[in-house]
């Protein structure tokens, strides 16, 4: 079992992308546990009145030289609008690293495909992926150009395909719409994606269609993250089983009802 | 350094703090945090006599200064936890204590003389209290003559402490705990959640699969202060003080309103360290004090 760590970690960089979006870049002051790609941390938002849980946050980057972490997040409720008010300097507490990883296998032909800011923790496992000699293409999808963010970090790893909803970036429509998936060059052995629920059960579908594999990260509510309280629960082929413990990274298949 | 033991009947407590059923798992998941064996106890989740799977997701919702659960009991079941969780959690120096829920008083029953067999378990709570489940669990506890009949069936099968864990959602809640302090309980605990609700108003729907669910945090704590106090002036039997505790004043409040001990349950998930800093702030508090023992705390008010 690795070791979770409850710390206060300082805020070396809040990088706005938007009034949407912004990365937290956090550095530890002691080593960095061992972090895999799909991994979570729980963040706590201090002096937010409505915000009493910690908020669950995909790790988007790690960096064991600086003891750096990056968080990838969307505001979009008063606790993540309390976060993106974080200045450098600060210190802000995290449980972490939590959750199950992404699989990563020798001659795996992984297509990784995040919705908005469903990618975050699609840009550590690009690394750790190309790190291994797996071949990476990333497709990123979002309802309009201010919503593919960061494409160029992505790019470092592999081919990257844009889809928005508006035309305004890329192929126009979802992600599931992308002509990838009807180029008679398909040859994908797996779907890593993390993004909105009706997102990810399409391209469990499409991955159903072809007989690939699929691993979705959930992103259900929780309360605790290390598997006590058994909120975050999610129905699979076993019965209820802890997104924070078991997940978030499920293959399709093992989900009830996906 | 000032004493921090305290007896619930036969049971030594090395200090005052324990954990509540539901919020600290079976202990294991915190151990990365830290030496979970410099706890008073640990109440375990809820165990029934076979596997439940609980609600519905989503079985939470988010409160201002608390949260709403909806859990329902999810479990292995007692025979699994007696083969499973029993063997590897047995030889850790705190007390396990499992609280025993059920739809009926003879599931109760057998749960409690299964676990009554466990050499190193020598505690119970009895939950007829939990609002997550459509059978049993509250149903027991909101009237008087059910939540004797469940205690005294119980009290005939097992031979150890016997702690009965009391519903809030009641109008009267010190004539629960002087009912079942007559059937034979030998410590009440207190509060379980109250019955709340909330709603998504974009979406229009509740937020829980379940509608209505369980209400904890520092948003219960006053309410649950004041009927520690009411039961602590009612009853003969110590009282485990429980509700919204988040650091060691909260803690001592309640032991000044008439608790022996007392349980942590939601704080658990938003510092899975905050025990010991509850314990340790405890004994700073003693010190600043000149108070040699704990339990000169016990029911000042």
């Amino acid at each position: 079992m690795k070791k979770k760590l409850i710390q206060d970690l300082l805020v070396v960089e809040n990088k706005i992308l938007s009034e949407k979006y912004f990365i937290l870049h956090l550095q530890s002051p002691t080593p960095l546990p061992e972090i895999l790609p799909g991994q979570f941390v729980q963040i706590e938002v201090k002096d937010s009145k409505n915000t009493f849980l910690r908020r669950p946050l995909s790790i988007h980057d790690v960096d064991y030289k600086t003891n750096t972490l990056k968080l990838m997040v969307q505001v979009l409720g008063e606790g993540t609008k309390k976060l993106s008010l974080t200045k450098q300097g600060e210190y802000l507490s995290l449980v972490y690293p939590l959750g199950n990883s992404f699989s990563i296998n020798d001659n795996e032909k992984a297509l990784l495909i995040g919705g908005g800011c469903g990618i975050a923790p699609l840009l550590y496992l690009a690394r750790h992926m190309n790190d291994k000699g797996i071949k990476v293409t990333v497709l990123i999808g979002g309802a309009s150009q201010s919503d593919i963010l960061e494409a160029d970090e992505y790019r470092k790893y592999g081919e990257v395909y844009i889809t928005t909803f508006d035309a305004s970036l890329g192929e126009k429509g979802l992600v599931t719409q992308h002509s990838i998936f009807n180029a008679p060059t398909f040859d994908f052995t797996r779907i890593y994606c993390c993004g909105p629920e009706p997102m990810m059960k399409a391209l469990a579908r499409i991955a159903r269609e072809k007989g690939i594999d699929c691993e979705v990260s959930l992103e259900n509510m929780m309360a605790c993250g290390i598997g006590a309280c058994l909120c975050c629960v999610v129905e699979t082929q076993d019965g209820n089983k802890c997104t924070c413990t078991e997940g978030p990274v499920y293959e399709f298949k093992y989900l009830k009802g996906w | 350094m000032p004493n921090l033991e305290v007896k619930i009947k036969d049971l030594i407590l090395k200090n005052p703090v324990m954990t509540a059923s539901g919020c600290f798992g079976y202990g294991e998941e915190f151990m990365d945090f830290f030496d979970i064996s410099c706890l008073g106890g640990i109440f375990v989740k809820g165990t029934t006599g076979s596997k439940r799977e609980g609600n519905a997701y989503p079985r939470m919702a988010e409160t201002p200064s608390g949260m709403l659960n909806a859990v329902g009991l999810q479990n292995k079941g007692v025979d699994a936890f007696i083969s499973d969780i029993y063997p590897r959690i047995k030889d850790i120096d705190t007390h396990f204590i499992v609280n025993v829920s059920g739809s009926t008083i003879d599931e109760y029953v057998t749960v409690a003389s299964k676990l009554n067999d466990l050499d190193k378990l020598n505690a119970i709570e009895l939950n007829i209290s939990c609002p997550n489940v459509k059978e049993g669990g509250m149903a027991f506890g909101t009237s008087c003559p059910s939540a004797i009949a469940v205690t005294e069936a119980v009290r005939k099968a097992y031979h150890k402490t016997l702690i009965v864990k009391l519903s809030p959602n009641v109008t009267n809640i010190a004539e629960m705990a002087l009912a079942v302090e007559g059937a034979g309980a030998d410590a009440v605990s207190l509060i379980n959640t109250l019955l709340g609700m909330a709603i998504d108003v974009e979406r229009r729907k509740p937020i829980l699969s379940t509608i209505t669910g369980g209400l904890s945090g520092p948003a219960v704590k006053p309410v649950a202060l004041r009927m520690v106090w009411q039961v602590a002036k009612a009853v003969k039997i110590p009282v485990i003080g429980m509700g919204g505790i988040m650091n060691a004043a909260d803690a001592i409040e309640f032991m000044l309103a008439g608790a022996t001990a007392v349980q942590v349950g939601t704080a658990n998930f938003i510092d899975p360290a905050v025990c010991p800093k509850i314990i340790d702030g405890i004994e700073d508090y003693l010190i600043r004090h000149r108070i040699n023992d704990v339990n000169e705390l016990i029911g000042v008010i």
